[in-house]
Formats: structure tokens, sequence, C-alpha cells
């Protein structure tokens, strides 16, 4: 399709400035003004709304998709928690206002103070801050939170134990907080080995990072014996929150010794991604390590108003300008006061259940690399698949013909060939079972006719690009690329 | 059974005999009696009209009809309504980070353009597919710099606004970097100080413009210096400012960084908002977060992809120079649909119109007895006045009678009690202006 860029034409407007009502002398020296053109493009708004209306055709989304994107938790966002952002009182909330006066955002203090309550509830935390601007960022948080617990101990702690199923933020958020990374296996039962984690537990170690179940769906029933060796040594547990969808109402981080957590909003809390962003990363803590969490905090005076308290000296500071992603919250605190704590526990059952059913209706066709009952998503091998020349990205592009976004592919990096499917509780066995068809339509066809899958996908405007040619002639910006 | 979840009792059975489970609870044995939750006091689930009501009863204790000369970084620009129209297209917003680029190249051709308008806006080379916010892309500037020339010493000018020096402290308090905090003298860079401090130890400088102060600068001297002793300067900019002042391009800045919610985005008391980083050519490797590339298909069609993955948390995890997954993708559509419609003239006639306002406002107050404008250098859209008052109680009066009148600096520069920053934006009229200027003179005679 054609760029923005080229659909300009010199002198055409998409939106007319107001005209000045004031006259003024002054101007602005030379030196400052800028001496080329911004080359922004000139086209009517009827130009811009069918371009933006074009290229959102070309998305898949979950509205009009089915989205089992493993570890991505894509479940169906509610319409209501849209309305509930755009309401005047919240959306035009400039966020120094409390500087000049709390009483004026008492309203946008209540929603955080309750999330704080509602999501501490939740996970059996004791305390929570909303500042993490997405998960990856809270986990950042809740690292250097570890970092400052150990440095108010003078504790000499030199690194995090990550296991090789995790999350690739994990590593990559413990090693920006400071420390170095020990990884643990997997054992044959697709959890942590505990062998290979005693071995690695040392006075040094700070923390464990750990997502329950992992990303291979498991629940680790071991989970409150590793909590009990890791603060044998004052190691502090992280709880990944990337996977609590499945277990709201069943079980509680907090209860299973876990001492930091993140929670995704736009998982679990349904909050729609915006094609990568913007999430929200909230952190809990147990009470211990509350007096570090970041500045501001909300607090409900005893009058039941609510005031912004800095006077934390302990605090690590600032992880974000604000209050966190606050549109975000809102949505995810109107998602909560509709589901309840019913429709909480309903949704991690029924994840579950869907979850398993896929596994079940396709463990023939595919192989099964750990074959238990799984949690909200389960993971096959396309190693079968393979043999044939078939390989799993292969059978994503098959997948997308049948329009349905694939599954997560090549994750976990500890199982070769990936295909990582997580339904979420929102989707109909009848969506559900028209996914199982196609996907054993693919592994029959990956054993008849490997080679057709070469071809796939041949629905889309475009097919394969070359990845290998984007990042070695990087081409990122039209004025540069034309 | 709520509305989210589609499964009947008969397809529960179905399925769970597919299963081989008895009930549902079977599926959860992995998780033992000990592991129950020790409490789960949620209340129960209300209806969506419920719920709605409920929302608006919270927002209406928010008081958001104060006329607004608040900025302070953030800014209460109008926004037209196709920008809100397009991005909430479910086709947008409710798809994920674009993993299969044949299923996603709307959102990456989006993200494609919203690049390149950031590249002529700021005059650079390359930008990425966004970051959270200005606060945390000014910090991943800062690290992007110590990547570069791997020295240690980080400069930042009292004029960077404070909330961002904050965070970047924060966020690195477990490194061993170095920084030097420069005071601001009367509004600008203190240039002769800045060159006197710079050592080969020094990896970058970090610099604002127009400043916390709303003074502008051009700080090609300070870079010129800065380069010859290779060190690299950063530059932090209002986006709708580089609509009539020099840019960062045009300075030689190494790194540009920026809040992006002027930009079509609505205030939403702090979030989400979009952090722009740009840089030149030669350190396109270097740039944290999600870079979409352009490339070719099989057919040989022009196409989207995500690029340069290989140096994110994906593949080599622990020696990730960032931890980005997430990033703020539809905000930088909003902020393309935005700039798309503004186009080339429609963002000089905005910034020009933000000038003219805030100039008009700025001989406004001047006027006022007891008010004294504090400029020694122009200013774009914010300035500083001194009022004969602590500016803190003279705010809390102006709200009584209904304005937002500025930022009081003694938040974050305890020595000026006295001094208010104020911005104008295209929204405020002159009506507004002058029963503003008329209000803080009672408020100030009172």
């Amino acid at each position: 399709m054609q760029l923005i860029f080229e659909k300009s034409v010199p002198e055409r407007k998409g939106f007319q400035v107001p005209k000045s009502d004031v006259s003024i002398t002054t101007t602005i020296p030379d030196a400052y003004i800028r001496k080329t053109d911004c080359l922004w493009p000139e086209v009517s708004e009827l130009d811009v709304v069918r371009h933006f209306t074009r290229l959102s055709n070309l998305n898949y989304s979950l509205d009009a998709n089915f989205y089992p994107l493993g570890s991505c938790t894509m479940k169906y966002n509610p319409k209501f928690t849209e309305k509930a952002a755009s309401i005047k009182g919240f959306a035009n909330l400039h966020p120094l206002l409390p500087q000049l006066d709390g009483s004026l955002v008492q309203g946008a203090l209540e929603v955080l103070y309750e999330m704080d309550r509602l999501l501490s509830e939740i996970t059996g935390m004791d305390d929570f801050t909303m500042q993490p601007l997405a998960g990856a960022h809270g986990e950042l948080t809740g690292v250097m939170l570890i970092a400052a617990y150990h440095r108010a101990k003078s504790n000499k702690k030199k690194y995090i134990i990550v296991p090789d199923s995790a999350h690739g933020t994990n590593p990559a958020s413990a090693a920006i907080a400071g420390y170095d990374i020990v990884s643990v296996a997997t054992d044959k039962n697709g959890v942590l080995s505990l062998k290979d984690l005693k071995e690695k537990i040392t006075d040094e170690l700070a923390g464990v990072m750990l997502t329950s179940p992992n990303t291979l769906g498991i629940f680790n029933s071991d989970i409150d014996k590793i909590a009990d060796l890791v603060h044998q040594v004052d190691g502090l547990m992280y709880y990944d929150g990337a996977n609590l969808n499945a277990l709201l109402g069943r079980a509680r981080p907090g209860d299973l010794g876990f001492d930091v957590v993140h929670v995704n909003l736009h998982k679990t809390f349904a909050t729609p991604h915006g094609g990568g962003g913007p999430g929200s990363g909230p952190v809990g803590v147990k009470k211990n390590l509350t007096k570090f969490l970041p500045i501001s905090r909300v607090v409900k005076r005893n009058d039941h108003t609510y005031a912004l308290d800095y006077d934390y000296p302990d605090s690590i500071g600032y992880v974000a300008p604000f209050y966190g992603n606050f549109s975000v919250i809102l949505k995810a605190y109107a998602y909560i006061l509709m589901l309840g704590k019913e429709g909480l526990c309903e949704t991690s059952d029924h994840a579950v259940l869907n979850a398993n059913y896929i596994m079940a209706r396709l463990k023939k066709y595919y192989d099964l690399p750990f074959d238990r009952t799984c949690m909200h998503e389960c993971v096959f091998s396309a190693s079968r698949q393979e043999k044939k020349g078939v390989h799993a990205i292969d059978i994503a592009k098959f997948l997308i013909d049948k329009n349905f976004h694939p599954p997560t592919v090549y994750f976990p990096l500890i199982v070769k060939e990936a295909i990582m499917i997580e339904p979420t509780e929102t989707e109909s066995k009848q969506e559900m079972d028209q996914f199982i068809e196609a996907m054993i339509e693919s592994a029959q066809l990956a054993e008849s006719n490997s080679e057709e899958f070469k071809n796939f996908p041949q629905t889309t405007p475009i097919s394969r690009p070359d990845e290998v040619k984007a990042a070695k002639d990087i081409a990122c910006n039209y004025f540069l690329d034309k | 059974m709520s509305s989210f979840v589609a499964n009947t009792k008969n397809e529960v059975q179905e399925m769970l005999k597919v299963i081989g489970a008895k009930s549902i609870d079977d599926l959860f044995l992995d998780i033992h009696s000990r592991h129950q939750p020790k409490s789960f006091n949620i209340p129960n689930g209300l209806s969506e009209f419920e719920v709605l009501e409920r929302i608006r009863s919270i927002a209406s204790k928010n008081d958001a009809r104060l006329v607004s000369f608040l900025g302070a970084g953030f800014y209460d620009h109008y926004v037209p309504e196709a920008v809100s129209a397009l991005t909430s297209r479910a086709e947008f917003y409710t798809a994920y980070t674009p993993y299969q680029p044949e299923s996603s190249q709307g959102i990456l051709q989006a993200l494609y353009e919203y690049q390149s308008m950031i590249a002529t806006l700021t005059n650079m080379d390359v930008v990425n597919a966004s970051l959270y916010d200005g606060g945390t892309a000014l910090y991943e500037a800062m690290m992007m710099a110590i990547r570069i020339n791997g020295r240690k010493k980080i400069l930042m000018d009292g004029g960077v606004s404070p909330i961002y020096r904050k965070i970047i402290r924060s966020y690195t308090s477990n490194f061993d970097i170095e920084f030097k905090e420069m005071p601001v003298v009367h509004g600008r860079a203190d240039r002769e100080a800045i060159k006197n401090i710079l050592d080969d130890k020094t990896s970058a400088i970090i610099l604002q413009n127009p400043n916390f102060f709303g003074a502008i600068d051009d700080h090609s001297d300070i870079i010129k210096e800065a380069h010859s002793r290779g060190i690299l300067v950063i530059e932090s900019v209002y986006p709708i400012s580089l609509g009539i002042l020099k840019t960062p391009g045009e300075m030689d800045a190494d790194i540009v960084t920026g809040e992006g919610q002027s930009l079509g985005l609505s205030l939403n008391f702090g979030g989400p908002y979009l952090g722009f980083i740009a840089t030149k050519r030669k350190y396109v490797r270097k740039m944290p977060g999600r870079i979409v590339g352009q490339t070719e298909d099989k057919y040989g069609q022009r196409c989207f992809v995500n690029t340069l993955q290989a140096r994110e948390q994906h593949i080599r995890r622990e020696k990730a120079t960032s931890n980005i997954c997430t990033n703020v993708a539809l905000c930088a559509v909003q902020a393309a649909i935005f700039m798309s419609l503004l186009g080339k003239q429609g963002l000089k006639d905005l910034a020009q119109l933000n000038f003219e306002k805030a100039e008009f406002a700025r001989k406004t107050l001047g006027e006022i007895k007891g008010v004294e404008v504090k400029r020694s250098s122009p200013t774009f859209n914010e300035f500083v006045v001194c009022l004969p008052k602590k500016a803190k109680d003279v705010v809390e009066e102006m709200i009584k009678k209904g304005f937002a009148s500025g930022f009081p600096l003694a938040k974050y520069y305890p020595e000026m009690e006295n001094y208010l920053l104020v911005a104008v934006t295209e929204k405020r009229t002159k009506d507004e202006i002058v029963s503003f200027a008329k209000n803080l003179e009672g408020v100030l005679c009172s």
C-alpha cells in the first residue's frame, strides 16, 4: 500500500488551525528558527481517514480473529472499558494538578487507591505501586526493589536466578538492574529442576524470578519449597505475573512465598494491547518491602479523602513521571468491578479448561514434550512435522490463511520447534474447534505434501518478508530510504 | 456465568469428556490444598450499566473544568476528532505486537510512517517505534550514549525537566555512573560553566530545548565543543515547538528524545504517553527498543517488519541492551494520525499560534503591578513569572476563581518560592487570558 507521504499534494490540508485572536509585535530571533521544513504529508482529512482505515484493515485483531498467542493472553477486551476511559473527568486531567491542590483529583486518586487494594487482595500482597508502564517495566521495578532491600541490609548479593524457560525480559530486566544472571534448567516434568536450583543457591543470591504457571503452562507444585530454600539465604522471590490468568481465586503468589509480583493489566485484566502497547505492569510487595516502593504513593486519610504521599526516604524514587498508565489502570478497574469475585474465578477455570481441551484434541497430531495437565496454555513441538521439512513457522503461516492469528512459535526456547497455544476463557468451543481443525489439517498436509507449506500465506497482501535484508540494509525512515 | 465466558454447562461437560477429567477442579490438582488462597475478598460483580455509573460518579470527584495554564512538559492541546475515531478502530487497538508481519502490515506501516515523521520533525536519521514516555526515553538515550563511547560521566543541565532527572537517578542507582548537574542561570544553559567542566571521562551532556522554564536556545556551540572531546549531546525536546524552532538535527545533536503527548494524546492523568528517541544513522544499532524496517517480500513487494530484534530480549537475554517488550505502539499510531492531519503547514501554524498566545499572555501578565516576567532569552509557549507572594498560595486562590494558573516552581526549586511557570496553548482564547490576568491581579491585590 502507498505510504501517506506518497499521497501528499502540496498545499492540501487535513486540519484547520484556529485563527489567532491576539496580536503581538515580538518575533523569535532568526538564530533560533528552523531552517529546513518539516516534511509532514500534505493531505486532506478524508485522505487521512481512508489511509489509516485501510491500514487498519491490513491488521489481524482480536475482535475479528482468534488470537491464541501463548503467554500474551489475548482475551476479549470488553467495549465498556473504553467508554470508562474516555469520560472527560479522567481523560483531560493534567497529571500535575495534585501539585496545585490534591482536592482537584480525588476521583483519580480513588481509582489508584482502590486498584492497589484490589490487586493486593487478588495476589496476596500487602501493597502495590501502579507506576510501572508495562510488564517488563514492572520486572525492572521489582528487581530494583530487591536491590534496595539488599542494600538496606548491607547484603552482598550478586546474582539473580532465572529458569531457562523464563520470558526473555526476565534476564534482561535483572541485568539492567545491575545483577548477574544464573540460569536454572527445567527437569523432565517441565518444572524448575530442584537439584540444579539447590546447586546454584549461595549467599550471593539476590532473588529468583519465576512465572507460575511457567511458560510450558505448568504449575510447579514445589513452589513453596523453592521459596523456603531461597529465603534461607535471604534471597527474594519475584513473581512474573504474565501467566496470572490461570490462578485467579485458585492460588495467590503472596501465599506461595513470593515477595514481589508484577501483573500485566493488559493480559489478566483485559485491557486492549494496541498492537504492542500501551500496557501497564503494577508491582506488589510484601510489607517488608513497602518502604522501598516508588514515590508517589496514594494514601487514604482518616477523613476518607486521598492524598499523594512522597515521604518515603527509602523509596527507590520515580520509575515513571507520574502514577502509571492511568487510563489503562482505569479500564482494568472497570473490568474487575464488572467481573467481581465470581467472574474472576470463572476466568481461570475456563481459561484452563479451554487450554486442556485444545491440548487433548491435538496431542495425536503434534508432539507434546510435557504430557500432563496444563494450565491456561499448552506447548506442542512441531518436531514430527520438522522431519518432513515443515517448521513451526510454516504451520503459523498456514494458519494465517485459515484466518487465525498463529500461536506463539519458537517459545519457550527450551522446546524445539515450539508452538504455544493460549485460548483464554473468552473463546467459544465452536471457535476453538475450527482452530483445532485447521491445526489437524496442517499436520495432515505436512505428512502428505510438505512442499506446499513454502507457499503460505497466500491470502495476505504480502508474504514472507525478507527479514535478513531488513536487518542488513536498515531502512526505517522514508526520507532517507526513498 | 459472566458474559465474557462462552462455555455452557453442556459444553463444559463435552470438553471435560474429551480431556478425560471429571470436573474443572480436576485440572487444578497441581495446586495443593496448602496453596489455597488465604483470602479472596473481592466484591461481587456488577452490570455494565452499574460499573459505568460508578466510574462517572468517581470522575465527578475530579475538577476537570479549570481553565488551564498548567504545562511543565505536558500540554493541553486540542486533539482533532479524527484522531480518536481512527485509533479507536478495533483492528488497531485489539491487536498484539506484530510478531507475524503478514497479519500486521497495517500497524507496521503506520509505525514506519510515525518513525519517518518524527525523523523529519527532529531532523534526525532514525527513530524507533516508541518508548514508554519522554522520561524513560531520556534514560534510554543516556544508556545508549554510555554504550557508544564507553564513558561513565553524565552532565545534566538544570534546565532539563526535574521529573526526568529524578527518573534517571532512580534507574541508575545500582550503577557506577557519575552525574553532574549544572545550575540554571536566568533560564538558558550556562555554556561557559558547561564547557569548563567537560573532560575526557564525560560520556554525554543532556540538554532540553525549550528548557523546563520555557527558554529557547541554540545549543550548536555546546555541541561543537562536546564533539571535539568525543562527548555526545542528548537533546530532550517539545515536539510542537519544532514547528518553528531550530531543530536538534540542525544543531548536530546526537540523540534526541521527547514526550509525544502533545502529538494528539490526551493528558490522561499521566499516561499512557509516548516517548520518542531519534539518532544519527551511525548509531542505529545502539538504539534501544523496537524498530520497524522496510524490506521486500518473496514477490519483491515493499513491506515492513520489526527489525534488529536480535539485540532485544528475545535472543541474547542477559546481554540484552534493553528489556523493552511492550512499547506504546497505539500511541505512536495516534501521533502518526495527528501529524498527518496537521501536515507541514499545520505544524508551523500551530507552533506560531502557541507562540503568539503565550507572548500575549506574557505581555498581559507583565503589566500587572508586582508581577515580573523572568526572561533573559526568548520563550516558546511557556514562561516564568515572579509574583509578589508565594506562588503556591496564589495558585490556591486562583483555583477558587476557576483557573489552573501554572506550576509553582518551588516544588522542584526550593529557592523559587514566588515563581510560577505559565503555559499557554492554542486552546486558550484571548478572553481567557485577559480574564486570567484580571483575576490574578485581584488575587495579588487582596
